[in-house]
């Protein structure tokens, strides 16, 4: 086994990378839950945006096209389950396991045609000089502009839940959707919106896989990035840079042990393979593993219909 | 009369099957207190609900200032200068008293300065608040307090409170009290919503009584006894418990030192609670709401398991045993939310008389359940204790409160409990079933069982208990005889002043 040739700064760069989409998915279902609405089709709309970027990055051959495009469709898609559950009152879990299986069939047809294309690559972004500096250079300045986008998101989701108005009533609606419409807020309103926002993220971090990460389209390329998105959302307790963390912590468990296995470690490869899954979740589990804490995290409204009487 | 705030007309507001309000029409002056009386399903709510912009009426006209006013949403009567105290809080419990009160305003300023003006407030009218707790920490009486301030901060023409004292103490109806007449003093008008009818006589100017949705009456509250507002509510003469003289017997339940931690991460863990209960005695206890009555019933009822000696039943050490084992040894318990705790509300009334009665009452057989033995055994529920129901076979969902309760507590009542434990048990039931249920309880008592009532109506637990005993924070104060208790020995008794209590007799 020869573990120098894992270098610990290019291992840096290339978690950040790998861990992207799942961020991205993670923080817009973080305020999706957040408005007390419960949306398992996250791995169904990564899927979609996914395809949906790629087929208009193609077409258009302009990435950021592409990404406008996976937004879109992952927003639409989200809409799908908005109407469904808020004006229809369907079951949240139910349309959500739908939603995804839809968002997988759905992906795989609308891909028909782009098995084995070469999308527009996406440039790193130009720091100049900075690019150069040791170790900074490498981790911080060689990436490309979605990786400081999801990165801002993160900052801006954290601000907004707790500086902006719209933020607090967006809370106030997951936590008490009863009196938050006794106090004139249009509960369905909010959490369309917010499902909305959640789909768009889903769907960027699906397009974030196909045009950058792999890149290249084909069936089922998420593999169950949607549900750790999911997981990590929970084990987080609902808290923007813990998702971050969790988010992080997964990729780098995840190139850390395909590093490992390149290196020849002896290990079963299985193992190497599940542990990202295993890490991620224990650690999240011991964070929030105080239980009156995690259960107050938690909004108290989440995955409860709301239909207003009288 | 002077020019009136609020004139309603006329309101009418009819959902699928039922007329809410029925051509209802009232004034409030300036500076009026007026009391809005009914019984539960009057239409008290739906008129207000209306006033605030939650709900629109079918026909009807409202003016206020001498405009029409109409509002579409809760925002445009905020606007107008119409706040609202809800009877179930609309707070949030995981945001802070400020995030709270900001919600409820319609241009909050930044957080900093509303904390600011949140303590100026609070300190002006004697209601201390600290904007940065959550509000899942406070108690209830802090909790109407955040209500009451996010109301004041936006100087209110006319103030809504619906049963604002179902959950204070009484020094904290004092409290409240003072304020109300401090805003009255100021010009505020006030609509007060309550069947508490002696506060309706120590606050308020003027009442307007609904029966069904209509106008029945209007009176000076100050010239009629609370007896004959009743009566006004109900439409007939009231029946009051009676009971005879009796001579408590053997201890059947006792308590030692009981602690449990709370399952709840707001709820209140029992301390040390000490208590035993006589045969053909009634204990009342007292508190204000989440001081530990869900915890206690779930302690009694063993739906929390707790260490086996520290309830002793008959002798018998049963801490360790669940629901049914103590069910069989004749300690039966009906908890306080109907539908979900004590009813599973999509079942039929059978299928609930099932649920409790299988063991005692030996409707099942080797697994299978005795069908017509249950059908006969709700059936015997319903005419014992009046429940008015087209049949057993109805859901438990579709009774109306009072009658569910009935049903409920009838349950527990034909199985010849030993000792019955009930939380709250007229809680939001009209007053004839309320006297209903407190009758049966008496007799259930002179029949030689002992029994455990839970309640926040200090009138009921005076008018029904042999001895008083309240619970603050989880801790039980000694029992006391309830005849010749004042109200202030029980206010001092539930705010957990048991040392002063001592020196205050003394």
């Amino acid at each position: 086994m020869d573990l120098s040739s894992i270098n610990p700064l290019v291992l840096i760069a290339a978690l950040m990378v790998a861990s992207t989409p799942i961020l991205l998915a993670a923080i817009g279902e973080l305020v999706v839950e957040k408005s007390g609405v419960l949306n398992l089709g996250v791995e169904g709309m990564m899927i979609t945006g996914a395809i949906c970027g790629f087929a208009v990055a193609v077409e258009s051959g302009s990435p950021a096209l592409g990404f406008l495009g996976a937004a879109l469709g992952g927003a639409v898609l989200s809409l799908l389950f908005g109407v469904l559950t808020q004006y229809l009152l369907s079951n949240q879990v139910a349309t959500g396991l739908a939603l995804t299986l839809f968002g997988l069939g759905l992906s795989a047809l609308m891909g028909q045609g782009y098995i084995g294309i070469k999308p527009p690559a996406t440039g790193d972004v130009n720091f100049g000089p900075l690019a150069d500096l040791p170790v900074l250079g490498i981790v911080l300045f060689s990436h490309d502009l979605m990786v400081y986008v999801s990165l801002a998101l993160v900052a801006a989701v954290w601000a907004f839940l707790k500086y902006s108005r719209a933020g607090l009533i967006l809370r106030a609606v997951g936590e008490s959707h009863e009196a938050a419409h006794a106090l004139g807020y249009k509960v369905v309103r909010v959490r369309l919106a917010a499902i909305a926002f959640g789909g768009a993220c889903a769907g960027l971090g699906g397009a974030y896989l196909s045009l950058i990460r792999v890149p290249q389209w084909t069936e089922g390329m998420t593999a169950g990035a949607g549900w750790i998105a999911l997981a990590i959302v929970v084990f987080a307790s609902w808290k923007p840079w813990r998702v971050l963390l969790g988010a992080y912590l997964f990729g780098g468990v995840t190139v850390l042990q395909l590093n490992l296995q390149a290196a020849g470690l002896a290990v079963p490869v299985e193992y190497l393979s599940m542990s990202p899954y295993i890490i991620t979740i224990l650690v999240l589990v011991i964070m929030s593993s105080n239980r009156g804490r995690a259960a107050l995290t938690a909004p108290a409204a989440l995955g409860r219909s709301f239909h207003a009487s009288s | 009369m002077t020019e009136a705030l609020l004139n309603i007309e006329g309101l009418t507001k009819a959902y699928p099957g039922v007329v809410a309000n029925d051509d209802v029409s009232f004034r409030i002056a300036p500076g009026e207190v007026h009391a809005l009386l009914g019984e539960n399903g009057a239409g008290k709510s739906t008129l207000v609900k209306m006033i605030y912009g939650l709900v629109r009426p079918d026909s009807g006209r409202m003016q206020f200032g001498g405009a029409p006013y109409d509002p579409p949403t809760p925002h445009a009567a905020r606007a107008m200068g119409v706040a609202m105290v809800f009877q179930h809080f609309s707070l949030f419990e995981a945001l802070n008293v400020a995030e709270n009160v900001a919600l409820g305003m319609e241009n909050p300023p930044p957080q900093r300065q509303l904390a600011r003006r949140i303590r100026e407030v609070s300190e002006t009218y004697g209601l201390p608040l600290d904007p940065e707790r959550l509000v899942g920490d406070l108690s209830a009486g802090e909790r109407q307090r955040v209500e009451i301030i996010r109301c004041l901060l936006q100087d209110p023409k006319l103030l809504i409170m619906d049963e604002p004292t179902s959950v204070l103490t009484p020094q904290e109806v004092d409290i409240l009290f003072e304020t109300l007449r401090k805003l009255q003093a100021e010009g505020t008008s006030i609509l007060y919503i309550s069947h508490k009818l002696e506060e309706i006589k120590t606050l308020c100017d003027h009442a307007t009584i609904l029966r069904l949705g209509k106008v029945v009456g209007e009176c000076n509250p100050r010239q009629e006894s609370a007896r004959s507002m009743a009566e006004m509510m109900v439409g007939t003469a009231l029946h009051t418990p009676t009971r005879g003289e009796k001579a408590p017997g053997e201890v059947v339940l006792d308590l030692a030192a009981l602690s449990v931690a709370s399952a709840n991460p707001f709820g209140t863990s029992l301390r040390s609670i000490h208590l035993e209960v006589r045969s053909g005695e009634i204990l009342g206890i007292g508190g204000v709401a989440g001081n530990g009555q869900d915890e206690l019933l779930a302690a009694l009822s063993g739906e929390t398991p707790a260490p086996a000696e520290a309830v002793k039943f008959c002798g018998q050490e049963i801490g360790h045993l669940g629901p049914n084992a103590r069910r069989r040894l004749g300690l039966l318990a009906a908890p306080e939310e109907r539908l979900g705790h004590a009813a599973a509300p999509d079942m039929s009334l059978t299928e609930n008389a099932l649920l409790t009665g299988a063991i005692r009452e030996e409707l099942v057989s080797g697994g299978f359940l005795k069908w017509p033995r249950a059908q006969g055994f709700a059936e015997r529920i319903i005419a014992a204790f009046d429940v008015r129901t087209p049949g057993p076979g109805n859901a438990a969902r579709s009774l109306s409160g009072g009658n569910l309760q009935k049903f409920v507590i009838g349950r527990e009542i034909l199985q010849r409990p030993a000792c019955l434990v009930v939380n709250q048990p007229t809680w939001g039931v009209d007053a004839s079933a309320a006297a209903a249920i407190r009758q049966a309880l008496l007799d259930l008592a002179a029949e030689g069982a002992a029994v455990i009532v839970i309640s926040q109506d200090l009138d009921e637990l005076m008018e029904i208990s042999d001895r008083f005993a309240a619970l603050n924070e989880g801790r039980l104060s000694a029992p006391r005889p309830a005849k010749g208790l004042t109200v202030d020995e029980i206010g001092l008794m539930m705010g957990g002043a048991h040392d002063m209590e001592v020196a205050h007799v003394a």
